[in-house]
């Protein structure tokens, strides 16, 4: 297998360590085909529904994708638990190397988000159909408030990358 | 009589049985009824465009089976040969990849060169679909005198080398020049001064032991990144600026006269434009902040940005033989934002140096007579990823759209082919209903060529190998860069 892929994403991650994710918990995520991969121990002690989080997910098409999340959980991190039917998300396995997990998140939920670094803040200005309410879902992670909260899937065209590339003179 | 019972009710259950034994017999092909045909689709490439086809095709078809074919005994294309060393979070896509080629209905074929070893009408005949997806393996010229002396490369020749990719492993680069000049500001040019300037303790990744070696030995202290036009059309993006500006060991030389009067002509534009001008800015014009002055302060390399230069001549040595400097003619830009022209001005000016490596984008090749190819614009002629005047010929990826843009433009481009081939399918124009072999026509023309497939099977073989060899100097794989090696490895 490309066990030199995955080593490469556990140093990488583990160098890159999400502030809500529990220690000891490196993984990388990525929405495949088949079961959501994990490696590293993910020493999971049991939780109270009271630790769950639902979310809601208007995917490209319209339709409403409804997933449940434990607190701490990064959104990348339910829709690939959840094997969400999202085309693309997540390539680069929340390493902030893409912006495949752009996500569009209403106001007054995105207004209580965590503040974005530069490092999002740059594959995010990447991102296709980039709006004043948008964040990159593997950097969010789940917090009570967003408890039936509704985030939005956007278009996935050519991102603002390419537009910059193709302008030079032929 | 009774149904399944009396003397010789026995019998009406040999149908039955026989039928349970056959479809449990492995290998045995279940005959289709009518509403059910397995379209065999073939992709040629098995690089991020090949991939996120396959995958594409796969998740939204439930029959369909795809092959895909490459060239060189190993997959992933730039994923493996174009993606930098010190980026390896960019290439966790190897990890999806790897899901598709390992799933039921998808066939891995390497070693194979479609054009040579099977001709693209060969595989017209074995498949419903052929989507060609072999990108762009070649690099556009400068089309300047001097441009073949020895110490001017491509820079997608030098990527490969120190890459690994097999036809680049005897690059062997001059590095003895202390000066370096790159031609072009995309993120190819940023790749390879950054790898022409990192510090060797941070070089310890899949980058080949030759080249690691080669760079070890290099005298280069100074990289300029020269562009025709000015600060506001650079093609590099931030995260790959801000790697430079952060680069430890090494200081940015920025000339503040380039960039004044800039903070207001950005006011308006688009904010990853805008963000992208601002840190060239705040490099070139304030002071630095404690962990950049810390850097800079002990630097013991340079690199920086200088505009407004077309390159003229590559000016040679007294002996004619290798590249002493460069001159170029002095533009001023007509127009503004993305569209400004760059227009000589007629002064010139000339810049020693011993390597010049030019990025100034890669090139798509034509396959043969028989797949129409644009030369002006590099690609091959299409409307959504249908290739013009040839049913079931479809394209994704660079050699569709060009050259440019990053894996997400390539998956999102590749997903649009993939739908393309999924509304033919649906609409009955290729007609699944005309049985096709795939690889099992494809097969024995190979054998008479005596051309030996390579497996997924037999890659992860050459990828165990790559790693283990890598974990003994400490790096996550040593790759193989000679294809017979390759071969041998898995007893081809």
């Amino acid at each position: 297998m490309a066990a030199a892929g995955l080593l490469g994403a556990v140093a990488t991650l583990a160098s890159r360590r999400l502030l809500c994710a529990p220690p000891g918990a490196a993984r990388g995520r990525a929405a495949v085909l088949g079961p959501a991969r994990r490696f590293g121990a993910s020493a999971r002690a049991w939780r109270s529904s009271e630790d769950k989080v639902t979310v809601h997910f208007i995917n490209r098409d319209g339709d409403k994708l409804t997933a449940e999340g434990k607190i701490g959980d990064s959104l990348l991190d339910v829709v690939v638990d959840s094997n969400l039917d999202i085309d693309g998300f997540g390539a680069c396995e929340g390493t902030l190397a893409c912006s495949t997990c752009h996500l569009i998140f209403e106001d007054q939920i995105f207004k209580k988000l965590d503040a974005v670094t530069d490092e999002e803040m740059d594959m995010l200005d990447l991102a296709y159909g980039l709006t004043e309410t948008s964040r990159l879902g593997c950097q969010i992670c789940l917090k009570k408030f967003m408890n039936n909260m509704t985030v939005r899937v956007p278009e996935a065209v050519a991102d603002v990358r390419q537009s910059i590339d193709m302008s030079k003179n032929s | 009589g009774e149904i399944g019972g009396g003397r010789w009710g026995w019998v009406g259950w040999i149908p039955c049985l026989l039928t349970f034994l056959l479809v449990s017999c492995p290998g045995f092909k279940r005959p289709l009824s009518t509403s059910e045909r397995v379209p065999r689709i073939c992709i040629v490439g098995s690089g991020p465009a090949g991939f996120y086809t396959a995958q594409h095709l796969l998740k939204h078809h439930k029959l369909a089976r795809v092959d895909i074919y490459e060239k060189l005994p190993v997959p992933f294309g730039l994923v493996r040969f174009g993606v930098a060393p010190d980026h390896p979070e960019v290439k966790n896509v190897i990890n999806t990849f790897t899901q598709t080629a390992q799933s039921d209905r998808c066939s891995y074929y390497g070693n194979v060169t479609v054009g040579k070893d099977v001709t693209v009408e060969e595989l017209q005949q074995a498949y419903h679909a052929v989507v060609l997806s072999y990108g762009a393996e070649d690099n556009r010229i400068l089309g300047i005198p001097g441009e073949n002396l020895s110490g001017v490369y491509s820079a997608r020749a030098f990527v490969g080398w120190y890459n690994g990719l097999p036809e680049n492993r005897d690059l062997k680069p001059d590095l003895s020049s202390k000066t370096v000049l790159v031609l072009g500001q995309g993120n190819v040019a940023l790749d390879v001064a950054r790898i022409l300037l990192t510090p060797l303790d941070l070089l310890r990744t899949d980058i080949t032991e030759g080249s690691l070696a080669a760079i070890a030995s290099s005298k280069v202290k100074r990289v300029w990144l020269v562009g025709r036009r000015g600060p506001l059309q650079v093609a590099f993006t931030i995260k790959e600026l801000r790697e430079m500006v952060n680069l430890p060991g090494a200081r940015p030389i920025l000339d503040p006269a380039d960039f004044a009067g800039l903070r207001d002509a950005i006011k308006d534009v688009p904010r990853p434009r805008k963000r992208l001008t601002e840190l060239m800015i705040k490099t070139a014009l304030e002071k630095p902040g404690e962990k950049e002055a810390k850097i800079w302060a002990s630097a013991t390399r340079e690199w920086g940005l200088k505009f407004l230069r077309s390159p003229l001549e590559i000016l040679p040595t007294a002996d004619g033989k290798r590249a002493r400097g460069i001159r170029m003619a002095v533009t001023r830009l007509e127009g503004s934002g993305e569209s400004a022209t760059a227009v000589p001005t007629g002064e010139v000016e000339e810049l020693e140096c011993g390597l010049i490596l030019s990025s100034i984008g890669y090139r798509s090749l034509p396959l043969g007579s028989s797949v129409p190819f644009d030369r002006k614009h590099g690609i091959i002629p299409n409307h959504l990823g249908r290739v013009q005047g040839v049913p079931g010929l479809y394209c994704s990826g660079w050699v569709k759209r060009g050259p440019t843009g990053v894996i997400i433009t390539t998956m999102n481009d590749s997903f649009d082919t993939a739908q393309s081939v999924l509304e033919d399918l649906q609409a009955g124009m290729l007609n699944v209903s005309n049985t096709k072999e795939g690889f099992e026509s494809v097969r024995s023309i190979l054998q008479s060529r005596g051309v030996h497939p390579v497996s997924f099977s037999d890659w992860e073989k050459i990828d165990a190998a790559e790693v283990a060899r890598g974990q003994l100097a400490g790096k996550p794989r040593e790759k193989i860069v000679d294809p017979q090696e390759m071969l041998q490895l898995i007893g081809h």
